[in-house]
């Protein structure tokens, strides 16, 4: 083995090395199966849920998010949960917000970190038991964990 | 004790929904950074926000690391009757907080 060998077989081991240090990135189907689990298996129908995210992020520390959902909030007829995911964070929950009646109006909104570019999904979980769910795309340009102190 | 701001009307009509907007000073350390030491930091998170109105929890929210530095959350109330909303922030390492604001109901 030549001294050029060694040093490339050392560039290979140290690339993968630092492969490994980057925390493994959620992914569509991981998303998909987060989803199913807080839906108990159901597929949420589109509608009623509406996610309001600005498409074009400068900054992914920071992105603020605002998810409503079409309900008149009564005793009967009420949205009683709302989670929010992601595609390609480290991890696809977000948050996931508990509502009732006392709500009075569907309406959350919270700030949250971003990754890169990728797919959110708001599903909201209605008092009679159905899930609706609003999508959005999102194009970060600065991404959060990577770029270090927010 | 972390600083907390809390953003709502003092007073309301009976059966209107009010905003309120919380805030608390929080890192929300996702556990995936590498500190300069090249030490990954350990995770610190707030886990769980709930919103008490007179005692009875009216919201609750579920937080991951995905949510921003200093968590941001607003929502909407009824308003039910006079009385006091406790906010509590539970979270990694025992973090505990709550804070409290005085609402008058009229009508």
């Amino acid at each position: 083995m030549t001294a050029i060998d060694r040093t490339r077989r050392r560039v290979l081991a140290g690339l993968g090395a630092l492969a490994l240090l980057r925390p493994a990135a959620a992914t569509p189907e991981a998303m998909a199966a987060a989803i199913k689990a807080f839906t108990g298996g159901a597929v949420p129908r589109t509608g009623k849920v509406a996610l309001d995210v600005s498409l074009l992020v400068d900054n992914g520390n920071t992105v603020p998010i605002t998810i409503r959902v079409d309900s008149p909030m009564t005793a009967g007829d009420h949205v009683a949960a709302i989670a929010v995911f992601n595609e390609r964070n480290p991890e696809t929950g977000v948050a996931v917000f508990t509502l009732g009646p006392r709500a009075g109006k569907a309406e959350v909104s919270t700030r949250i970190r971003m990754a890169t570019s990728q797919k959110l999904v708001a599903v909201a979980r209605m008092s009679d038991g159905s899930f609706w769910q609003h999508s959005a795309e999102v194009v970060v340009t600065l991404a959060a964990c990577i770029e270090g102190e927010p | 004790m972390a600083r907390a701001l809390i953003h709502m009307p003092p007073t309301a009509r009976r059966g209107e929904a009010f905003e309120i907007r919380a805030l608390i000073g929080h890192p929300m350390e996702t556990g995936y950074r590498v500190g300069p030491d090249g030490k990954v930091l350990e995770r610190d998170i707030i886990r769980r926000f709930t919103c008490r109105y007179n005692g009875e929890v009216v919201f609750a929210a579920e937080l991951h690391q995905a949510i921003a530095a200093n968590p941001y959350i607003a929502f909407y109330t009824l308003a039910t009757d006079s009385g006091t909303l406790a906010f509590t922030w539970e979270g990694d390492h025992g973090f505990a907080q709550t804070e409290t604001m005085p609402i008058t109901v009229a009508g």
